[in-house]
């Protein structure tokens, strides 16, 4: 089955994206398709390369980061969302005159079409929020 | 038609187990996880609300359940137990997904 | 209706201004009534604050985004369910919130009213109905 992830929350402030997490980790060990995770509200926080959580905590931002290079997942960062949040790739950095770009590998921002399109393509979208 | 109602608040922090028991039809499922899984706890004001559920299957995640010393012999009757695999499994199984965030 | 038209629901549960969900959701349907579905938008809980008349955000210098509702017809997006339990609960009736119409071109452009109040065990029939539930 074909499976949509919508994450609402940012890390270690709330739950949601480490049920995320797990949710779309499990849905992969059962053979599900993930078509995408799309990050939305303070969700894009998820998206930062620059989070240095303490050695003896999770490191959410890499978790995501690793579960996508190892199942090749696509994970889409709001981009009206992540302009507001200071979360920025390279192009969003040329566009809006920054001079850094923090988006972590894995992520990439895309428009909230990509939002509707997820739900229009999955069998089932899961929201993961406070 | 059914639907996967999934609730992650404390029923004493937020309205969202409530309003999505007074909203659960018949056929539906329940799952309590983060902290909604203190709505399953035996002896809470919310016991009857939770317990007296007919026709709508109630399932809470065991990781978090475990993670808030929530033992088996501290929860309501008849509440089915998942992993993560078995949340998939549900999400799967019914048509659609309501998040009660 | 073609099979790859979804029957998709916004929930809309949280009041606004105090936190971002209500104007993101709408910034949602907004985008999502480019991609032809068939849309409905549920308020029930604090989600019939968002419907309210006369909020004007200008003293506390956040955006305004209440109007953008009367803008729903305009892109199509015609069924706002309005759970009347939500309104009595909080000492509401319809006559306090904003009067959003559409106009159904199928009847030479007859305005007609977007907000539907539905019964509690009405709106869960509806929200059964559905085949996507957003929710924010």
């Amino acid at each position: 089955m074909k499976f949509s992830i919508q994450v609402n929350e940012g890390p270690y402030q709330h739950q949601a994206t480490d049920s995320a997490y797990q949710f779309t980790k499990a849905a992969l060990e059962k053979g599900h398709e993930i078509f995408r995770v799309f990050f939305y509200h303070d969700g894009v926080n998820n998206g930062t390369k620059l989070t240095t959580p303490p050695q003896d905590d999770r490191n959410i931002v890499n978790r995501w980061s690793e579960l996508a290079e190892k199942h090749d997942l696509d994970m889409v960062v709001c981009v009206a969302a992540a302009q507001r949040r200071g979360i920025v790739d390279e192009g969003e950095m040329q566009r809006n005159g920054k001079d850094a770009e923090n988006i972590a590998p894995g992520f990439r921002i895309s428009g909230l079409g990509q939002l509707i399109e997820a739900a229009v393509q999955a069998d089932r979208l899961v929201v993961f929020g406070d | 038609m059914s639907i996967l109602h999934t609730v992650n608040k404390s029923p004493f922090e937020k309205s969202s187990v409530g309003s999505c028991l007074a909203h659960a039809l018949e056929g539906s499922s329940i799952l309590f996880y983060e902290d909604a899984v203190y709505a399953v706890l035996k002896g809470a004001s919310i016991e009857p609300l939770v317990a007296g559920f007919d026709g709508v299957k109630l399932y809470a995640l065991g990781a978090d359940l475990k993670a808030r010393g929530i033992t088996d012999d501290k929860m309501i009757d008849g509440i089915e137990i998942v992993d993560y695999a078995g949340f998939v499994d549900l999400s799967a199984e019914h048509d659609k997904v309501q998040a009660w965030v | 209706m073609s099979e790859d038209i979804k029957k998709f629901m916004y929930v809309n549960r949280r009041a606004p201004h105090g936190t971002i969900y209500a104007w993101e959701s709408l910034e949602v349907v907004l985008i999502g009534a480019a991609f032809d579905q068939d849309v409905s938008v549920a308020f029930f809980d604090d989600g019939v604050y968002q419907l309210l008349k006369n909020q004007d955000t200008s003293d506390i210098e956040t955006k305004n985004f209440s109007p953008t509702y009367a803008a729903l017809g305009d892109y199509d997006v015609t069924k706002l369910y309005v759970e009347q339990e939500s309104l009595e609960e909080r000492g509401l009736t319809i006559d306090d919130l904003m009067d959003l119409k559409w106009e159904d071109e199928d009847e030479d452009w007859a305005e007609k009213d977007s907000i539907r109040v539905v019964s509690r065990a009405e709106l869960s029939s509806v929200l059964d109905q559905q085949d996507v539930i957003f929710s924010f």
